[in-house]
């Protein structure tokens, strides 16, 4: 008896004990967060030695946070539905429909207000749409998501023949104020993009949801038996992706008051990049909101950096794959994992 | 005469044209240990994955306290005062022990946000209480670093939260070592000396004879058997009983190649 327990002790001691002070429980916790972080620093700081006077000015710092915002609108959901264990293509066609809808609705005269809220319900019932194609029908998400995001742009291209909508009337208006302004010399996207992180971090770490998605991600299985409902939880975070899709669109839309049929293209692949470079791994049960937005600050400075350093655009693709690399590499070292 | 807890009518689960459960009818009394018993492909597991709410029956009733439940899914078992200790655990294994604990069952405060300061201390209590005697685990744990019998306590803390009037549990002490079986047992009584009932599924029929005094023996799908343990009377009768079940016409060893007839004579 008591040897059996000795071997018990001796082998726990072999198990890490979750640290007692609440500092390193929260690098513990948080350590692919903190690890996205460095590599992050690391990169500012070589940006910095190669390009000084890029660098060490403002102006840089301004234009990233004006292209920020919408990355981590996309980026932030995009964690919820890796951590669950799918995978969204679609949503860059869901931004660009519900910023559809939004400049519709301005271009009627039925007001920005109205214009986004339309669009959020939009954008969440396209989610849903998703959500029951891969969880209702069963298909894959990687195929059905790809398929969804064809279908949208194709839609939209097919109704506006590629035209643009043009928004200028909300220029000098409360709405323009608010969600394309400047507030203490920063763009106000910013603000409202970190309200967003900081309501999604709440969720998915201190909220039933939240723990729902990591539990379901886990082991699907086991939280079926357990009583919840699987396939709800699955559909709400492509519901979730959908609403920060139409977010990303209205506040993509607002920087430069135009809509374009091709809105939402050419997000796809950083905001997915973003998710894994901010330490989420692809296996689902886990996942850091906060590295997601560190990641997306990551990727959204690859690709100002280089082009503001003075390089040419040829390199962007280069280092954003160089990043990317490094940090998987990184993360794999960083993080446990457990099967 | 105890309450009727749960009563299972002629509840059959088909797959096409292949039944795994075909027509049983079972129950289980306030505060009784049963033992349900049967060879690989009998049953078991599929009728106490139709207790558990997990599958669904493809005909029957499910009966509750004598009430006909409707839309029997795992959420309303669980809330009708069912929990079941399933055979792989059904744990998440990369969540903490806290988190395993409350699946599908938070604690919450306003919203729906968590209760994690509440969440953390009844983890901690019920880790004390499973006899969790390691103090290098803390409810912060992940699940994933516990070995097979820490794990094991992990889903039973989880069984015992909710005061639940069956604990179903499903070859508990299977890969599991001695001493770990014996804390298995403990539980069992412990938990029915606080007068709840336990459905005890298990291939060693000593363990299953020792624990439960009303046994159940499936057989393809069906009940072959329903007796007391005074009617049964020892393990060894119930060990023959469930070979005859199994080799109705008896079994036939063949001679091994050495053996010579005229050798033993």
């Amino acid at each position: 008896m008591s040897a059996s327990l000795e071997t018990t002790e001796a082998r726990a001691k072999a198990v890490e004990r979750p640290p007692d002070s609440a500092l390193r429980r929260f690098f513990d916790v948080n350590r692919a967060a903190v690890g996205t972080l460095v590599v992050f620093g690391v990169m500012i700081a070589i940006f910095m030695a190669a390009s000084p006077t890029v660098f060490l000015h403002w102006p840089i710092y301004d234009s990233v946070l004006v292209t920020l915002p919408v990355a981590l609108y996309l980026v932030v959901p995009l964690v919820f539905v890796v951590t669950v264990g799918e995978i969204d293509l679609s949503f860059p066609a869901t931004m660009g429909f519900s910023a559809w809808i939004f400049a519709l609705f301005v271009h009627f005269g039925l007001g920005p207000f109205l214009g986004i809220v339309a669009a959020l319900a939009t954008g969440m019932a396209l989610g849903a749409c998703v959500g029951a194609l891969v969880v209702t029908a069963g298909l894959s998400s990687l195929v059905a998501t790809l398929g969804m995001n064809f279908m949208l742009r194709g839609f939209i291209m097919i109704v506006t023949q590629g035209k643009s909508i043009a928004l200028l009337e909300l220029q000098d208006t409360t709405a323009g104020a608010l969600f394309s302004g400047q507030v203490y010399n920063l763009p106000v996207q910013i603000f409202w993009a970190l309200g967003f992180v900081v309501f999604a971090s709440l969720l998915f770490n201190r909220h039933k949801f939240g723990a729902r998605v990591r539990a379901v991600g886990d082991n699907p299985d086991s939280a079926g038996q357990m009583g919840v409902n699987v396939a709800r939880v699955r559909i709400w975070t492509f519901v979730f992706m959908g609403l920060g899709a139409a977010l990303a669109g209205v506040f993509s839309t607002m920087v430069n008051y135009t809509w374009w049929p091709t809105t939402g293209d050419g997000y796809l692949l950083p905001a997915i990049a973003s998710v894994f470079v901010g330490g989420t791994p692809t296996w689902g049960g886990v996942g850091t909101i906060a590295g997601g937005a560190i990641g997306a600050l990551t990727v959204s400075f690859i690709q100002s950096g280089i082009v503001a350093a003075g390089l040419s655009g040829f390199y962007v693709q280069f280092f954003n794959g160089l990043i990317i690399i490094l940090s998987l590499l990184g993360h794999r070292w960083n993080q446990k994992r457990y099967r | 005469m105890p309450e009727r807890l749960i009563e299972l009518k002629n509840i059959a689960k088909t797959y096409g044209r292949v039944f795994a459960v075909g027509g049983v009818n079972f129950h289980i009394d306030r505060g009784e240990v049963v033992g349900l018993l049967g060879d690989n492909g009998a049953g078991k597991s599929t009728l106490i994955k139709m207790l558990a709410g997990a599958i669904h029956p493809t005909s029957g009733e499910i009966l509750v306290r004598g009430k006909r439940e409707t839309h029997w899914n795992a959420e309303r078992s669980r809330n009708a005062g069912i929990e079941t200790v399933f055979q792989d655990r059904a744990l998440c294994v990369q969540q903490t022990i806290t988190r395993n604990i409350f699946l599908g069952r938070e604690l919450t405060r306003t919203l729906g946000f968590l209760d994690r300061k509440r969440e953390r201390a009844e983890a901690e209590r019920l880790m004390r209480e499973i006899g969790f005697t390691s103090k290098v685990f803390t409810p912060d744990s992940i699940v994933g670093q516990l070995s097979g019998g820490e794990r094991q306590g992990v889903a039973l803390a989880r069984a015992i939260y909710n005061n639940a009037d069956l604990i179903v549990m499903d070859e508990p002490t299977t890969a599991l070592s001695l001493t770990e079986t014996e804390k298995v047992f403990r539980f069992v009584r412990a938990v029915r000396a606080g007068g709840r009932s336990v459905l005890f599924i298990g291939h060693n029929i000593h363990h299953v004879f020792d624990i439960a005094e009303r046994f159940v023996v499936m057989d393809r799908g069906r009940v072959a058997l329903q007796a007391t343990k005074e009617e049964v009377g020892s393990a060894g009768r119930l060990i023959a009983y469930m070979e005859r079940l199994a080799h109705p016409q008896g079994i036939e060893i063949p001679p091994s190649p050495g053996h010579r007839p005229e050798a033993a004579a």
